[in-house]
């Protein structure tokens, strides 16, 4: 028996390596560079779906049905001018910013008594088990009959949208982050409130932020259509209201318009705010899940 | 080399003058202690009446087979647990909780926290538990980041380190506290042949240095005799001492010493494990 060999590559020994070099590293070409970057595709698609709602609306030509993109816009462009949406809009965001604090700071309350204390692990989860499931809309009619009609039932439905879905996913985190990075908290002598703020909350905030974000979005769906029901009490309606009262003047345009907002608003607050956050924080950090 | 071996075949001959004696001044004191888990359906002693001393300076090895209770030692002397029955001191008191001077060393890769980059993790518990002024705290962790050959990663996040690298900061974050005693818990264990052996000839040059308490857990004896001034051998199942190998650095790779030693630990260890119980 001979023994051991060292068989080589076959193509080490010859020249075909160094031809290879270049193909190793190779530019792209533009086109396929442009077409890499997804928000590029996507413009692209969102142009084309205007294009086509524009011809179809034309051709349809009812205005009381479906309206022209460019007629949305104008009405928009109008609205927005003459000071209607920019009020609108202010009033939606001064009730959603509201009750979206309020709901998280609760829950931060919650989730701090449910990790320290087993009668708060009990509650919480007896509470989210039992509200969860709960749409925050349908508590709409008891905060109105509670609260009378203003912001202060539409805070206490917002605050039920997003208490609930950010305690759950901030208790699940907390419970998540590993042993080992507990053992490390409690080496460094933390305890109680600093060691929740210094080592859970940094850990835990995938999660965290996962809630938030479903946190926000049952806000805004939340809102938007409780000021559908009402909204007009101090004649200072937002912009689910807006939406509503252009329907009954049939101005279609402006309901159009209104609708053409909300979905603005909602994907600048999660592409914008939220991916901005997850860049800095878990993203950098390389915790992404 | 047998000599440097004191068997200890009765576990409490001889027992009652050394702790008499060490009591009084030793760094460390375990003091017949054991250890028991509490699953739903099981209790698990996983140490019974283990006793050792660790003096100051002591490069002090835990060693045995998997499962003899190495790690659940060494989370007691950490505070993590505590003792079902003995006792543990250091510096004459008891150990209730974890604490900053007993600094812990892990096993696990994700012992460092993710969110801050190699200085502010050396940092931080210079912050909080020493209490130190940020530049104070700053110019000491960038000290021990330089011991360990880091400076360039400084401003690194975690995740972007190798695993050996991740050790190292946990190394010098550990010793930037100066703790009375370091704990390491298998630092090296998940790291390749090449990695291990260069870690822990920069463990020993940083002991010349500045000579720390440590308590070191492995499971290989080689690393053990490198390491170590003294070495505990535990037996399992459940765990309890059944020999210590003091003067350990006395043995020589050059002469044969050290692999005759080697040869005397693993027989001690795994010959007689016929008759345990
Ligand atoms: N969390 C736990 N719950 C129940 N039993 C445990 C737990 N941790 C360890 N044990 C048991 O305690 C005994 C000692 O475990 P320990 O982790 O201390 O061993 P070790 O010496 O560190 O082993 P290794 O070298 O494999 O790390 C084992 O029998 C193990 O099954
Ligand atoms: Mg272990």
């Amino acid at each position: 028996m001979p023994g051991p060999q060292i068989i080589l590559a076959a193509d080490v020994t010859t020249n075909r390596q160094h031809a290879n070099v270049a193909e190793v590293e190779q530019r792209l070409g533009s086109l396929e560079l442009i077409l890499g970057i997804s928000a590029v595709r996507k413009t692209v698609l969102i142009i084309v779906l205007a294009i086509i709602w524009q011809v179809y609306a034309s051709y349809l030509d009812n205005p009381l049905l479906f309206p022209t993109l460019s007629d949305t816009l104008t009405t928009l462009y109008d609205r927005f001018v003459d000071g209607t949406l920019p009020s609108r809009i202010w009033t939606t965001l001064q009730v959603l910013i509201t009750g979206y604090v309020a709901g998280t700071l609760l829950a931060a309350i919650l989730t701090i008594l449910a990790i320290n204390t087993r009668i708060g692990t009990d509650f919480l989860e007896t509470m989210t088990a039992m509200f969860n499931p709960l749409p925050a809309i349908s508590l709409l009619p008891l905060a109105l009959i509670w609260f009378g009609l203003g912001a202060s039932s539409l805070v206490f439905v917002l605050i039920h949208s997003v208490l609930w879905a950010v305690a759950l996913n901030t208790h699940a985190g907390f419970l998540g982050v590993s042993r080992t990075l507990r053992m490390v908290g409690g080496n460094y002598g933390l305890t109680g409130l600093s060691y929740v703020t210094r080592i859970l909350v940094p850990a835990a905030f995938p999660s965290i932020l996962t809630g938030l974000k479903i946190g926000w979005a049952f806000a805004w769906r939340t809102l938007i259509a409780a000021e559908l029901v009402f909204g007009v009490s101090s004649g200072q309606g937002g912009l689910g209201w807006f939406i509503f009262e252009n329907r009954n003047l049939l101005d279609i345009p402006a309901v159009f318009a209104g609708l053409l907002t909300v979905i603005i608003i909602g994907l600048i607050v999660e592409n914008l705010v939220f991916q901005t956050i997850e860049r800095h924080t878990i993203q950098k950090w390389g915790m992404k899940e | 080399m047998l000599q440097a071996i004191q068997q200890k075949m009765d576990p409490t001959a001889g027992l009652p003058d050394v702790k008499a004696a060490s009591e009084a001044k030793s760094l460390l004191t375990v003091d017949k202690v054991t250890l028991r888990y509490k699953t739903p359906n099981l209790l698990i002693t996983a140490t019974e009446d283990v006793s050792f001393s660790v003096e100051r300076s002591d490069r002090f090895v835990l060693l045995g087979p998997s499962g003899c209770g190495k790690s659940t030692l060494l989370k007691a002397v950490g505070g993590y647990m505590a003792p079902v029955s003995g006792s543990i001191h250091i510096n004459g008191r008891p150990v209730k909780k974890p604490g900053a001077d007993r600094m812990m060393v892990f096993q696990e890769f994700d012992q460092l926290l993710p969110w801050k980059t190699v200085l502010e993790n050396v940092m931080f518990p210079l912050v909080v538990a020493r209490k130190l002024p940020r530049r104070e705290a700053e110019a000491r962790a960038k000290e021990y980041i330089d011991k360990v050959k880091l400076t360039r990663a400084t401003d690194s996040y975690p995740h972007t380190l190798s695993g050996g690298m991740k050790q190292r900061v946990a190394i010098a974050r550990g010793m930037a506290m100066q703790p009375d005693i370091l704990l390491m818990d298998e630092p090296f264990a998940a790291l390749d042949a090449l990695t291990r052996r260069q870690m822990q000839d920069e463990l020993l040059q940083l002991w010349e240095d500045t000579r720390f308490t440590v308590i070191f857990v492995t499971h290989s004896i080689a690393e053990a005799i490198k390491i170590s001034n003294r070495i505990l051998l535990l037996s399992p199942h459940p765990g309890r001492v059944k020999a210590e190998v003091i003067d350990v650095d006395r043995a020589c790779q050059d002469d044969g010493s050290a692999v005759a030693l080697e040869r005397d630990i693993h027989n001690l260890l795994f010959s007689e494990s016929g008759h345990r119980e």
